[in-house]
């Protein structure tokens, strides 16, 4: 629990990280809420010699509504659980973040962060996927933003490049006739995902016109359930229909497997939340 | 608050202990920092079974910042750890480990070499430079694999890896009843491995005088007295007196920091060796492969009776698993403390018990909070509910049926235990039963059986065993413990009349300095607040075995009660002398020593204290000073019991298990202080629960411990658990004075069946009869879908 040595900064605006990034390469890190980074050190899983601290940098902070949601990188999960615009907007993402971790990690940690991270039993994943985010990046070559869908590459990797630094998420503000849910079956110990799915839900005179799920913990990374979604889609979203989705659901997926939950038992379970999520999303969606 | 008037006893005090433990104020083992002092990294072996080959350790020695490196062949001059506590009445093929492993490293994580350095970043980077060349061996860690024909052998004198193989009851009339019964039910029960996790984890400061040849050592211990005995006279060879042994606050324990451990041994060989104090603090991965671990059986169980419900035997068959070596106690916990109490609540006439301890290549496993008799308790709890199922029979009504009477107190069970003190089984059941609504809960049951809602309830009665004594029965002879087990209380009567207590005892969670005190001011008559604690220090505390076993109470608050009495007799001789009065007239009460029926002719405690220390007129022969020592050995243990009921709801569907209700209703006999017994009852049953549902600690088939981390192993937090109701009845002890039985344990001994038979139950529709512990999530969705 002792980590070996790095040199330390701590820059004051994303410009000077970013040039700190180019300037240490790739033995470099970003730090964030360090909720990942720090114990990887601590076990020396992960030994940087250089770590970036990106906490201290006031315009990655913070939430506006000018043009859908949008949360600064380094916005703590607690202050998203508790955000009275989160709560108006997007309550599925307050939803989402308050089930992770505890007190301490959601004091500390970032949305920003835990996206960035790409851990495959995060939470945030799965709904950034499902609500169809939209998340911004700014490198030595400026800003650019990146679909939902093109974002999650691999295990631990995003379409994030080496040189760039997540700035901020943007969801949509959800309206009448939408409804999105998160349900999680939780590690015990760890309390990420040991499946988690969210579902977004549009309903136009009855049907559902649009549909979204995406499962988070069960395989290597998020991803989007499109069988389900299709299953979904035309019907009025009634026990039939979401019970065919349902079964739909994680056909297709590779999973992981540990002692806490095996693939098999991961695969059923992406069934049983992906019907919990689909039915909590309709009805808010229908209130 | 006027002493004379208001009494201690029985007031729900806050624990005296809070104020600085809750504000940041103690001073644990990690605060104590000493001048020139250096600290320690382990290496640690990544292999379950090797060979030790070439070491390597020139990198590290040469690394800035590194004193010293040191390997297990370095160390050769002192003994191994010793084992306290052998298997009482057969042979007990011992092996303990050394402070640094030599030839062969048993399990992963023992210790292999050790770096000397300014600080504890430099010793860490340094002992990645150390190259270990090691030969793997193959690997066991399932304790009856382990006694296998083939299976990888540990020690060369133990065949077969069995450390002891013991046993208690009667065999042959369990046989017969066996034989002759008309329903028997055999059923395989697993007690799985746990890991312990006190907040804080362990270690050792150890700082030597070379002019005087005087070790200190400050160690993260729940038995200091314990530890200077054997570092001296077992591991090192010198002189008791040459070592002071000092336990700091210490955060949290459960029986993982009564025994010796190697850092102990090391600090103090490093320090002799340098000359500068040496610090040693394990993280939390070290911690966990490490320290000892706790229960870790396997067992097959059998039970017989009639159809009408009577249970007529008991058959027992358990391979307990010690690890890769035995730490301090560990074979008299699978046996004296588990084999012995077997039989629990109920009058069961033929009993046996087969127990075979071994070793595999895990960590070592000892006692942790219940030690034994969690083991015990579970395995009958489970048994009789799974008899009562067999016969379709009310569970409540069998353990009814079948509980020793209060008229058949004192109780012999016939597995070699001292006869349990008291006890009143079916109040305290009948209060846990009408505290959940038994009588209406199967028809909310079978309601939400109708809506496919699974709703279960589990009963657990206990009995327990604690403040385990007398010497001469635990002692070497009987059940092989190696030493005596009493508790010692010194009182010292200050001049102003305040009274300092030092106890053998200490605490580390227990509230001991507000129990202590409360037992003082209302025997002497005095101010609770002028009564001051003193513990942990060898030098300044007489000789103490330790707090474990929920003894200290019992044991120690016994000798503390036995000083108080010898005081008062002593205050009331002087009493005599100064009111010039017949000694056999006086009396002491409410602080006061007066001639029997003249009240107004009085001496007050703190004038007798005075008067005591002036010394200007004392009867003839009399010593200055009020003070005592009490050394109480006890005639007997005392045997606490209570009822544990839970209520559960499992979602079929996930299989994740709610545990919605928890009721306990204890009898810890008269009760001290009920704030700090039902803070030992809440963190027990916490630990219970635990185990029924999270709690397992996992190694692979390569003895990689799988669960090393807080990530993987899973301890309850508050929002795990529903709010406790607690209730409790008192059937004093008669083994002790003030009538006190222990209360450390009991919640936890209580509960991690309460549980099970509660998930089983609510398990009925899907014809489940028995499961393992935990219960996780997975676990249940398969044997709900037969995977």
């Amino acid at each position: 629990m002792i980590p070996a040595s790095f040199d330390y900064f701590a820059p004051k605006s994303v410009a000077e990280a970013v040039s700190l990034l180019q300037q240490h390469g790739e033995d470099a890190k970003i730090l964030a809420g360090g909720h990942s980074l720090l114990p990887a050190m601590k076990l020396r899983l992960a030994q940087p010699t250089t770590l970036i601290d990106i906490s201290t940098i006031a315009e990655l902070k913070g939430i506006s509504t000018s043009n859908g949601l949008t949360i600064g990188a380094g916005t703590t999960y607690h202050t998203v659980a508790t955000s009275a615009d989160v709560l108006q907007h997007c309550p599925v993402l307050a939803e989402c973040v308050h089930q992770i971790g505890d007190i301490q990690v959601r004091n500390r940690g970032t949305v920003g962060g835990a996206i960035a991270h790409a851990d495959p039993a995060a939470d945030l994943p799965a709904v950034v996927l499902a609500l169809n985010a939209t998340i911004t990046v700014q490198g030595p070559n400026g800003n650019r933003q990146i679909n939902a869908d093109d974002l999650f590459v691999s295990i631990f990797t995003t379409a994030v490049e080496p040189g760039e630094i997540l700035t901020s998420i943007t969801f949509p503000s959800l309206s009448k006739g939408q409804g999105a849910a998160y349900a999680k079956l939780r590690h015990p110990a760890s309390r990420y995902a040991i499946v988690g799915v969210a579902a977004y839900i549009k309903l136009d005179g009855g049907k559902v016109t649009e549909a979204r799920v995406a499962v988070t913990g069960a395989g290597p990374m998020a991803t989007r359930e499109t069988a389900t979604e299709a299953a979904l889609i035309g019907t009025d979203g009634g026990d039939a229909a979401i019970a065919a989705a349902a079964e739909a659901a994680g056909e297709e997926m590779e999973y992981l497997g540990d002692i806490h939950a095996s693939a098999e038992y991961r695969k059923a379970m992406v069934k049983v939340y992906t019907k919990r999520a689909i039915n909590e999303a309709l009805a808010r969606a229908r209130a | 608050m006027t002493a004379a008037t208001t009494k201690m006893v029985g007031q729900a005090l806050k624990r005296r202990e809070d104020p600085k433990l809750i504000t940041g104020q103690g001073n644990f083992l990690d605060d104590i920092k000493l001048t020139g002092m250096l600290h320690c990294a382990v290496l640690r072996s990544p292999y379950a079974h090797a060979k030790i080959g070439k070491i390597d350790t020139s990198k590290a020695a040469a690394y800035p910042g590194v004193v010293a490196v040191f390997v297990g062949d370095d160390m050769l001059d002192i003994n191994p750890l010793p084992c306290a506590w052998a298997a009482g009445g057969v042979k007990n093929n011992l092996n303990t480990p050394r402070a640094l492993a030599s030839g062969t490293v048993r399990f992963v994580g023992e210790p292999v070499a050790v770096v000397v350095a300014e600080n504890r970043y430099i010793a860490r980077d340094a002992a990645d430079l150390i190259d270990v060349d090691y030969e793997p061996l193959s690997v066991v860690v399932d304790a009856k694999k382990a006694t296998q024909a083939g299976a990888p052998q540990l020690h060369e004198n133990a065949p077969n890896n069995i450390v002891m193989d013991w046993e208690c009851g009667e065999k042959a009339k369990t046989d017969a009843a066996f034989a002759a019964a008309e329903v028997a039910v055999k059923e395989e029960i697993i007690n799985q491995r746990l890991l312990p996790t006190p907040m804080e984890t362990r270690g050792s400061i150890a700082r030597y005088e070379p002019s005087t040849g005087e070790f200190t050592v400050w160690m993260t211990s729940q038995a200091p007295h314990v530890m200077r005995l054997l570092l001296t006279a077992f591991v090192f060879g010198i002189a008791e007196p040459k070592l002071r042994c000092i336990s700091p606050d210490i955060g949290g324990g459960f029986g993982q920091k009564i025994f010796c451990y190697n850092d102990m041994v090391f600090t103090m060989w490093i320090a002799r060796k340098i000359g500068r104090p040496v610090k040693f603090v394990e993280d939390r991965s070290e911690n966990y492969k490490y320290s000892t671990h706790g229960r870790d059986h396997i067992t097959e169980a059998e039970i017989c009776g009639t159809r009408d419900g009577t249970i007529t035997g008991l058959r027992v068959e358990t391979y307990a698993n010690l690890g890769g070596y035995l730490s301090t106690i560990a074979p008299g916990i699978p046996t004296t403390l588990y084999g012995r109490i077997i039989t629990g609540v109920y009058k069961i006439p033929a009993a046996y018990c087969h127990v075979q301890g071994v070793y595999t290549n895990t960590a070592m496993v000892d006692a942790y909070r219940g030690a034994g008799r969690p083991e015990a308790s579970y395995l009958i709890e489970r048994m009789v509910d799974r008899f009562a199922a067999e016969i379709g029979m009310d569970p409540v009504e069998v353990r009814r049926k079948n509980f020793i009477q209060p008229d058949e107190f004192p109780y012999q069970n016939g597995l070699g235990l001292l006869p349990y003190d008291s006890g009143n089984y079916e109040p305290a059941l009948d209060k846990a039963l009408a505290m959940a609504g038994y009588a209406d809960f199967r028809k909310e049951q079978a309601a939400a059986r109708a809506q496919g809602k699974y709703l279960g309830i589990g009963i657990s009665s206990y009995v327990e065993i604690c403040g385990v004594a007398p010497s001469a029965w635990i002692g070497a002879a009987g059940q092989g413990w190696g030493a005596g087990l009493f508790e010692s209380a010194n009182i010292r009567v200050h001049l102003t009349g305040q009274v300092v207590l030092t106890t053998g005892s200490l605490p580390h969670g227990q509230g001991l300095e507000t129990t202590f005190a409360q037992i003082v001011a209302d025997e002497l008559g005095i101010p609770y607040e002028s009564v001051v604690v003193e513990h942990s220090d060898t030098a300044g505390t007489p000789f103490g075995y330790g707090t474990y076993g929920s003894r200290s109470l019992a044991v120690g608050g016994t000798a503390l009660y036995k000083s108080t009495v010898k005081i008062k007799e002593k205050a009331k001789k002087l009493a005599a002398h100064l009111l010039e009065a017949n000694p056999d007239d006086i009396v002491f009460e409410d602080g006061k020593a007066f001639v029997k029926g003249s009240p107004d002719q009085s001496k007050s405690f703190g004038d007798l204290a005075l008067q005591a220390s002036l010394a200007y007129s004392l009867p003839e022969g009399m010593e200055p000073f009020l003070d005592e020592t009490t050394y109480y050995d006890p005639p007997n243990c005392t045997f606490p019991f209570g009822t544990h009921i839970a209520i559960v709801e499992v979602d079929a569907n996930s299989g994740h298990v709610n545990l919605k209700r928890y009721i306990a209703v204890d009898d810890c006999g008269n009760q001290i202080n009920p704030l700090v017994i039902q803070g030992q009852i809440h963190g027990g049953i916490a630990q219970g629960v635990a185990q029924a549902l999270y709690e397992h600690g996992v190694y692979d088939d390569n003895g990689q411990l799988v669960t090393g981390t807080l990530m993987d192993y899973a301890i309850p937090n508050a929002a795990m658990l529903p709010t406790f109701e607690l209730a409790h009845t008192v059937t004093p002890s008669p083994v002790n004075p003030m009538g006190v039985k222990g209360a450390g344990e009991a919640g936890t001994i209580g509960s991690a069946q309460a549980v099970m038979n509660a998930v089983i139950d609510a398990l009925a529709p899907f014809n489940i009869k028995h499961m393992q512990m935990p219960a996780t999530d997975e676990r249940v969705w398969r044997v709900i879908n037969n995977k």
